[in-house]
């Protein structure tokens, strides 16, 4: 039970870790999320594929059009747009109104400034050009040990292992910055869109000879446990419900007497008023384990 | 009468997360649409009417999360309004000013501001400049061997100390040789254009460590510089290179010392921040470093152009010279001129 708690502890903290104070004139704190490596990284390989895939169209365009005369004007243009395409792609959409590149909005994350500002062109600009560095440096030095002549072997990959330190540094500070988000001053937060969900707990469907808890019943869990199963119900999967509900049963000592969904909603209703009663008390049970 | 009252009243309690959610929603929903509807068109999608609700919504919306915080335990409706409100702020606080705005402001104030104040730095890149070009022209006037060790063999394409003159002074566009290129012209310009442009961005972007990896790409440009014109002086062809140089090298290398000098100010940012944090003193000459740039990859265009075409095209020395001197002249004067205005 200890370590259960110790790990729920653990997992608060990580979560809290994440967090970052952002209060706006108001004085409102936004909470903002810094995003994870992974979403960065899946971010960028979307943006990757999708200027490759543009890249793919404009030569087969160029190439349409040029193809018979095979003009070197269709080469420069060429050369002119890649070029364009490669360094004004991040720019470009990071200066528009939600700050993302395509791959950012997809995964819901977009760019911030870090003193709450607003987030200027400049730093916008300089955030992407260090890109440059961050990912053609490592790629230079694979290129020149495949080239392998100019010096030796071990030279090449230890200025390769040294590029990458350069590359990955976001996975080496708490914030999760880049090279480019440290010089530029800027985050990266989550900015997921989230839909606003029917609230369950007030529908009318009210259950017909609903189920009432005694507050003993009800005193097993905090709102950790609370919002677990409210996920579970709004997500509506048979199986899922029907294990939760059996857990609650057992710790609760009641028989297997009504349906899964009525009985787990009646007790998310009764379990969210109680522990909303309390919280208007200044009373805040994070958990089953914290005191009630 | 009196005695029903009571029982009602603990059936309804006067606060319950339920009510204030049917109270609120509706402000809720109309920001999301106004916002979904700003992010697509902008604000000249929206009427004056709108436009003047939009904020009102804002703070419905924030307050509606503040009290949400406080009472209610729905995972599903915190989320909602914390995303909502976030998205609220960034589109409010966010930017004031249309693009064409800012990019009026660019061009008249903020890039010449922005390399004004790295006039220091670019002193001292253009000095190292000067000094690799020197070291380098002294070495292989000396001795012509030293030519070989500066400028890489594919680089050179002939132009080295063994060429005669008369080959020399077709590679610079007089004589026999002089045609050659001229059917391709743009591609010349636009591919000298991406190259040297993705060398300044290195040059830029190595900055950050201390400045030292940019002094040196600088230096090494310089020594490159210096041994060619060496060649060139021993062949009696001096001032003819000079004008091959200088019609486009006056851009070229000014927006070189620029992007070294906008480098060195976040390497030197980084190892003396003064009375700022490391952090914030990075973060204040990224800024400035952005701006620079931009207007460095504006002026390699303008050198690529003037290279591919203009140095072509123009085959007298003495225009050469002039174009280039205009053009020098040019950007002193765009960025150093004091003006009005100039907060």
């Amino acid at each position: 039970m200890t370590a259960a708690a110790a790990a729920n502890a653990r997992a608060q903290i990580a979560r809290r870790n994440k967090v970052r104070q952002f209060v706006t004139p108001e004085g409102v704190d936004l909470e903002l999320r810094i995003a994870s490596a992974g979403l960065r990284l899946g971010a960028l390989v979307i943006d990757v594929c999708l200027i490759q895939l543009i890249l793919v169209g404009f030569t087969l365009l160029m190439i349409w059009v040029f193809g018979a005369s095979e003009s070197s004007i269709a080469i420069s243009i060429w050369m002119l747009g890649a070029f364009l395409l490669r360094t004004f792609w991040f720019i470009g959409f990071e200066l528009g109104q939600r700050a993302a590149t395509p791959g950012k909005r997809l995964v819901g994350i977009r760019v911030v400034a870090r003193d709450g500002g607003r987030l200027t062109a400049d730093a916008v600009v300089a955030r992407n050009l260090i890109r440059e560095l961050e990912i053609f440096l490592p790629l230079t030095f694979m290129g020149f040990s495949a080239a392998e002549d100019t010096a030796s072997w071990w030279t090449m990959l230890a200025g390769f292992v040294w590029s990458l330190t350069l590359s990955l540094f976001l996975l080496f500070n708490r914030d999760r910055m880049r090279m480019g988000d440290l010089i530029a001053g800027t985050w990266v937060v989550m900015a997921e869109r989230v839909r606003l969900d029917r609230d369950i707990a007030a529908s009318a469907e009210a259950v017909a000879g609903a189920l009432t808890f005694s507050d003993a019943e009800l005193a097993v869990y905090g709102i950790f446990e609370l919002q677990e199963l409210e996920r579970v119900i709004r997500a509506g999967d048979a199986r899922t419900m029907r294990e939760v509900a059996d857990t609650i049963r057992a710790k609760i000592g009641r028989p297997v007497a009504e349906e899964d969904d009525v009985f787990l909603l009646s007790y998310y209703r009764q379990l969210k008023a109680r522990l909303e009663r309390k919280l208007l008390f200044g009373k805040r049970r994070e958990d089953k384990y914290a005191s009630d | 009468m009196i005695g029903s009252a009571p029982p009602i009243a603990i059936e309804t309690p006067a606060f319950s997360t339920g009510r204030f959610r049917a109270e609120r929603e509706a402000d809720w929903i109309a920001f999301d649409a106004l916002l979904t509807r700003l992010e697509k068109k902008g604000a000249k999608a929206l009427s004056s009417d709108e436009l003047l609700q939009l904020p009102l919504l804002y703070r419905a919306t924030l307050s509606s999360l503040s009290i949400a915080r406080a009472t209610s335990l729905d995972k599903a409706l915190l989320e909602h309004l914390e995303a909502l409100s976030i998205r609220g702020y960034f589109l409010i606080y966010g930017v004031r000013q249309s693009r064409l705005d800012r990019l009026k402001r660019f061009f008249l104030h903020d890039w010449p501001a922005a390399v004004r104040s790295v006039w220091k730095e670019t002193v001292v890149i253009a000095l190292i400049l000067l000094l690799g070009t020197l070291t380098s022209w002294s070495l292989v006037s000396h001795n012509p061997e030293w030519y070989y060790n500066f400028v890489p063999e594919e680089l050179a394409g002939g132009r080295d100390p063994r060429a005669t003159a008369e080959f020399l002074r077709g590679t610079i566009g007089h004589g026999k040789a002089a045609g050659e290129q001229e059917g391709a012209l743009h591609m010349f310009a636009t591919y000298l254009f991406t190259h040297n442009s993705q060398v300044s961005i290195m040059s830029f972007a190595l900055g950050f460590a201390f400045g030292v990896p940019t002094m040196m790409l600088e230096y090494y440009q310089g020594i490159s510089l210096g041994a060619m014109l060496a060649v060139f002086t021993s062949k009696g062809l001096g001032v003819e290179f000079g004008g091959w140089l200088f019609i486009h090298g006056t851009t070229e290398l000014f927006a070189a010392a620029l992007s070294g000098a906008a480098g060195l100010r976040i390497g030197a940012a980084v190892v003396f921040p003064g009375a700022r944090a490391r952090l914030q003193a990075a973060a204040d000459a990224g800024r400035t470093a952005g701006k620079v740039m931009v207007g460095v990859i504006i002026m390699l265009l303008v050198a690529g152009l003037l290279e591919g075409f203009g140095r072509q095209l123009v085959a007298d020395t003495l225009l050469r010279y002039a174009i280039g001197t205009l053009m020098l002249l040019f950007w002193l004067g765009y960025y150093y001129l004091p003006r009005r205005g100039g907060a």
